[in-house]
C-alpha cells in the first residue's frame, strides 16, 4: 500500500469517528485544525487505525506524532514490515 | 492482535448505507431500524456511529409504545469508562432495550455513592454497574506481605464491596451489577504464582472468586470480563498504554462485546433472554442428510472427528436444557425419516423425550417457526434458530427478524462456543422452575395441532440474486454426477440410478436430453444441485423425463420451475412437442409425488403401469416466471 491509498483509507476513518462525511484529509492536518479532534477521539483514531491495519503502535511514536503526514508514513513503516 | 468479535451476528454489506437512510424523526419505525442495524457484527467505530444515530434521535427518551421497561443506569468507574458507554448503549439497543447512562465524576464513585445529595442520587438511576479497575481494587497490597495479613486485607477490601453494593440497594433502590476484575497484572514467579500471598496476579483471581460468592449471598449480578480475557487473551482486552495514556483498563476495541455484556444482563433481568432453542437436523446435529444417507450414513459419534464434533454439540444443547432451555426441532424432512435417528441411532445424546416440540415438514421455516412458538406458547422472540444452511439463516432473519439467528461456523467443532458465545440464554438466577421447563413445555405442545401458515418469501428470493448455471451433461463433472444420481433419494423422481459408463454413454448421444444445473446466489455457489435426463419416446415425437433430481438443500426456491423452462426448451430444440413425466414412489421421495401436477402437467392418457405417468404440451406452456436468471455455463 502506498502513501496515498493510506491516507485514503485513514480519511474514511476519521470522517467515521468524527462524523464528518465531507471531511478532506491532507498530510498536513493537525488536531487544531479540526475542532472534533479532542484527547479522547485521539485515542479512538489510534486505535481504530491500529485495527483497521493490524498493526500496533508504540506509546513513544504516538507521543511524537506531529500531523497526518506523519501518521500515515507511520503506517507505512509498519504495514512494509508485516 | 484481534479485537474480541460479535462472532455471532452476522455481517451486513449495507450497513452505512442503511444507517445514513434513518429518518431524522424520532419513531417506532426508526426504532427498530435502529435494533436491526444494531443486530450485526459490529467494530468499535460502527459502534460509536450507530450509537451517535441512536443519541440523536433517542437520546432525551424512549420510542413511545416500546414494550420493554425503559433503564437508568449509572456506572461507578474508578478509572475511565467514557468510552464504553456508545457499547453499553447499544448493546442494550441489541435487544430492543433504551437505557439512559450516568457515569460520576472520576475518582468519585463512592463519594457520590454514600453522599445523601449527590447528583447521582437526584438522578435517581435503577441500576448501578460497579466497574472498578484492578489497579483500584488491589493496590493497596504489598507484595512482601505475609500472608495472613494480605488475607485479612483481602477481607475488608471485600467488605467494603458488600458494603457499597448494601446502600446502592438499600438506599438508592437499585439493582447492582459487579464486574469482575480484569488479569492484568502479570506473574512474579510463574506457574507457582500462588505461593506468593501479596502477588497482584494472584489477588486477582482471589478477589474475583470471593466476589462471586458474595455476589450470589447479597443479591448481585456478576459482569464476567474475566471469563471473556480466559477466552479471548488479555492482549484482546486490555492496552497497558492505553492505560497509561487514557486510564481506560478495557480496550476501546473490545468495547461491542462489553457492552453486549451488560446488555444481556439488562435484558436477562427483565426477563427477555431466550428461552428455546430451534435445532435444525441435517448438518447441525449430525452429519450428512438422513433422508438420503440413511440411519448408517449419517454422521455422528465416535470414529470419525466430525461425528465426535456433532456429539459435543448435541451434548452441549441437552446440558442446556437440563439447565432449563427449551430444545425444539425445524427441519425439511419426512417426519418418518427425521425421527429415525432419535429412535435408532446409537450415538445419538439427544433423545425425542428432550425435544419439546418437533417439526419436521416440507413447508418453510419461517412458518414452521411461528407455529412451533405457538405450540410452546412462547414469545416468538425467545426463540433461537441454529441452522448450518445460511439460506434457512436469512430467510427466517428476514421473516422473524425477532427470533434470533447466530451465524454458525463451518466447522461443528466450534458449534458450543458459538452459541455459547452469544450468550442468548443468560441467567440471573437460576431456579427449579427452570429446571422443570422442558417436560412442562412438551406436553403443553401435544394439545395444540398443527397448523400451516403461508409466508410471502418473494422478496427475499429476489434479494438472493439467484443464477441457473447450466449445461449439458460435461465429462469433467462425471464424478459429481454419479454420486448425486446415486446418493439422491429424496427429490428424485424415478430412483433410477447410473454407473459413470452410462453417464458417460449419455454424454455421448447427441439425442438425448441432459441437463446439469448449478445455482450460485449472493452467498456463494451451491454446485450442482440439479440434474434431469429425458430420451424420446421410439417412434414419437415425445420426449420422457428418465431422471428428474435435486438437492434438498434449495428447496423452496423455483429451481423446479426454472428447471422446467429448461428443460422445455432443451426437448424443442430436439424436436419434440410433448414431455412425459413419471412419478415411481419409493420410501423416501414422497416430497415429490405432486411434482409434475405442480408444474402444470396432466395425467396421460395412456397409463403403462410403471408409477404414475404426466405430460405436457410444450406448444400450451408459457414459461414459468420465477426470480431466477437463467445462463448458458
Amino acid at each position: 500500500m502506498n502513501e496515498q491509498e493510506i491516507l485514503e483509507k485513514l480519511a474514511e476513518t476519521f470522517r467515521d469517528i468524527f462524523d464528518i462525511p465531507d471531511l478532506v484529509l491532507n498530510p498536513a492536518m493537525t488536531a487544531e485544525d479540526v475542532p472534533e479532534w479532542d484527547s479522547v477521539n485521539h485515542i479512538t483514531l489510534i486505535v481504530a487505525t491500529e485495527q483497521q491495519f493490524g498493526i500496533k503502535f508504540q506509546t513513544a511514536e504516538i507521543e511524537e506524532l506531529k500531523n497526518v503526514g506523519e501518521l500515515v508514513h507511520l503506517v507505512k513503516e509498519k504495514t512494509d514490515n508485516n | 492482535m484481534s479485537a474480541p468479535e460479535l462472532s455471532w451476528l452476522p455481517s451486513r454489506p449495507d450497513w452505512s448505507d442503511a444507517l445514513r437512510s434513518i429518518g431524522n424523526t424520532p419513531g417506532p419505525k426508526e426504532w427498530s431500524a435502529l435494533v436491526s442495524l444494531a443486530n450485526v457484527r459490529l467494530d468499535f467505530v460502527s459502534t460509536l456511529r450507530l450509537d451517535r444515530r441512536l443519541v440523536k434521535l433517542f437520546g432525551d427518551a424512549p420510542p413511545t409504545g416500546l414494550a420493554t421497561r425503559s433503564l437508568r443506569l449509572a456506572v461507578l468507574g474508578s478509572s475511565t469508562v467514557d468510552h464504553l458507554f456508545s457499547a453499553i448503549r447499544v448493546g442494550a439497543l441489541r435487544r430492543g432495550l433504551w437505557t439512559s447512562l450516568y457515569k460520576t465524576d472520576y475518582g468519585q464513585y463512592s463519594q457520590e455513592l454514600f453522599d445523601k445529595n449527590s447528583e447521582l442520587r437526584r438522578w435517581k438511576p435503577e441500576t448501578v454497574l460497579f466497574s472498578l479497575d484492578a489497579r483500584h481494587l488491589l493496590g493497596g497490597f504489598g507484595v512482601n506481605e505475609p500472608a495472613d495479613e494480605v488475607n485479612a486485607r483481602l477481607d475488608r477490601q471485600i467488605e467494603i464491596l458488600v458494603n457499597c453494593w448494601r446502600v446502592a440497594r438499600e438506599q438508592l433502590g437499585c439493582r447492582v451489577i459487579q464486574q469482575t476484575a480484569l488479569p492484568i497484572f502479570p506473574a512474579l514467579l510463574g506457574n507457582n504464582e500462588h505461593r506468593l500471598a501479596g502477588s497482584p496476579a494472584r489477588l486477582v483471581g482471589q478477589l474475583n472468586s470471593r466476589l462471586r460468592e458474595h455476589a450470589d449471598a447479597e443479591g448481585v449480578d456478576i459482569l464476567a470480563v474475566d471469563d471473556k480475557v480466559a477466552a479471548d487473551g488479555l492482549n484482546a482486552w486490555h492496552d497497558p498504554m492505553l492505560w497509561h495514556r487514557a486510564k481506560q483498563e478495557i480496550h476501546p476495541a473490545a468495547s461491542p462485546v462489553y457492552g453486549d455484556l451488560v446488555g444481556r444482563i439488562l435484558a436477562a433481568q427483565q426477563g427477555l433472554s431466550s428461552k428455546c432453542i430451534v435445532l435444525d437436523l441435517d448438518n447441525t446435529l449430525w452429519g450428512g442428510v438422513i433422508g438420503d444417507d440413511g440411519l448408517n450414513g449419517i454422521i455422528l459419534g465416535q470414529g470419525s472427528s466430525l461425528g465426535e464434533a456433532f456429539v459435543m454439540f448435541q451434548k452441549y444443547v441437552k446440558d442446556l436444557s437440563t439447565r432449563g432451555v427449551i430444545l425444539a426441532v425445524c427441519s425439511k424432512n419426512d417426519e418418518a425419516n427425521a425421527l429415525e435417528p432419535f429412535e435408532k441411532h446409537p450415538e445419538m445424546v439427544l433423545r425425542r423425550s428432550d425435544i419439546a416440540c418437533f417439526s419436521a415438514s416440507w413447508q418453510d421455516k419461517a412458518s414452521a417457526i411461528r407455529d412451533i412458538a405457538k405450540q410452546l406458547n412462547i414469545g416468538i422472540d425467545s426463540l433461537v434458530f441454529v441452522d448450518d444452511n445460511p439460506f434457512e439463516r436469512n430467510i427466517v432473519r428476514r421473516e422473524l427478524p425477532m427470533v434470533a439467528v447466530p451465524e454458525m461456523p463451518q466447522d461443528p467443532s466450534l458449534y458450543p462456543a458459538t452459541i455459547s458465545a452469544a450468550g442468548y440464554f443468560e441467567s440471573v438466577g437460576l431456579t427449579s422452575e427452570d429446571l422443570a421447563r422442558t417436560q412442562q413445555y412438551q406436553a403443553n405442545s401435544l394439545r395444540e395441532a398443527l397448523k400451516v401458515s403461508a409466508s410471502d418469501v418473494d422478496g427475499y428470493l429476489k434479494s438472493l440474486g439467484m443464477e441457473m448455471r447450466w449445461s449439458r451433461f460435461q465429462q469433467i463433472d462425471s464424478q459429481r454426477i454419479v454420486q448425486l444420481i446415486n446418493k439422491t433419494n429424496q427429490f428424485n423422481l424415478t430412483t433410477r440410478r447410473y454407473s459413470e459408463e452410462e453417464v458417460s454413454a449419455v454424454i455421448a448421444a447427441p439425442g438425448i436430453l441432459s441437463l446439469q444445473i448449478r445455482l450460485v446466489d449472493q452467498f456463494g455457489d451451491n454446485g450442482i444441485i440439479a440434474l434431469v435426463i429425458g430420451r424420446v419416446v421410439d417412434d414419437t415425437t415425445a420426449i420422457e423425463i428418465d431422471t428428474w433430481l435435486m438437492s434438498c438443500r434449495v428447496l423452496g426456491r423455483q429451481v423446479e420451475q426454472a428447471t422446467l423452462n429448461l428443460v422445455v426448451e432443451e426437448a424443442k430444440r430436439l424436436g419434440a412437442d410433448r414431455l412425459i413425466g413419471r412419478y415411481r414412489p419409493t420410501a423416501k421421495n414422497r416430497m415429490v409425488e405432486n411434482h409434475y401436477p405442480n408444474l402444470g402437467f396432466s395425467p396421460c392418457t395412456v397409463s403403462d403401469g410403471d408409477g404414475q405417468c404426466w405430460e405436457l404440451t410444450l406448444a400450451e406452456r408459457a414459461p414459468s416466471s420465477t426470480f431466477i436468471k437463467i445462463i448458458e455455463a
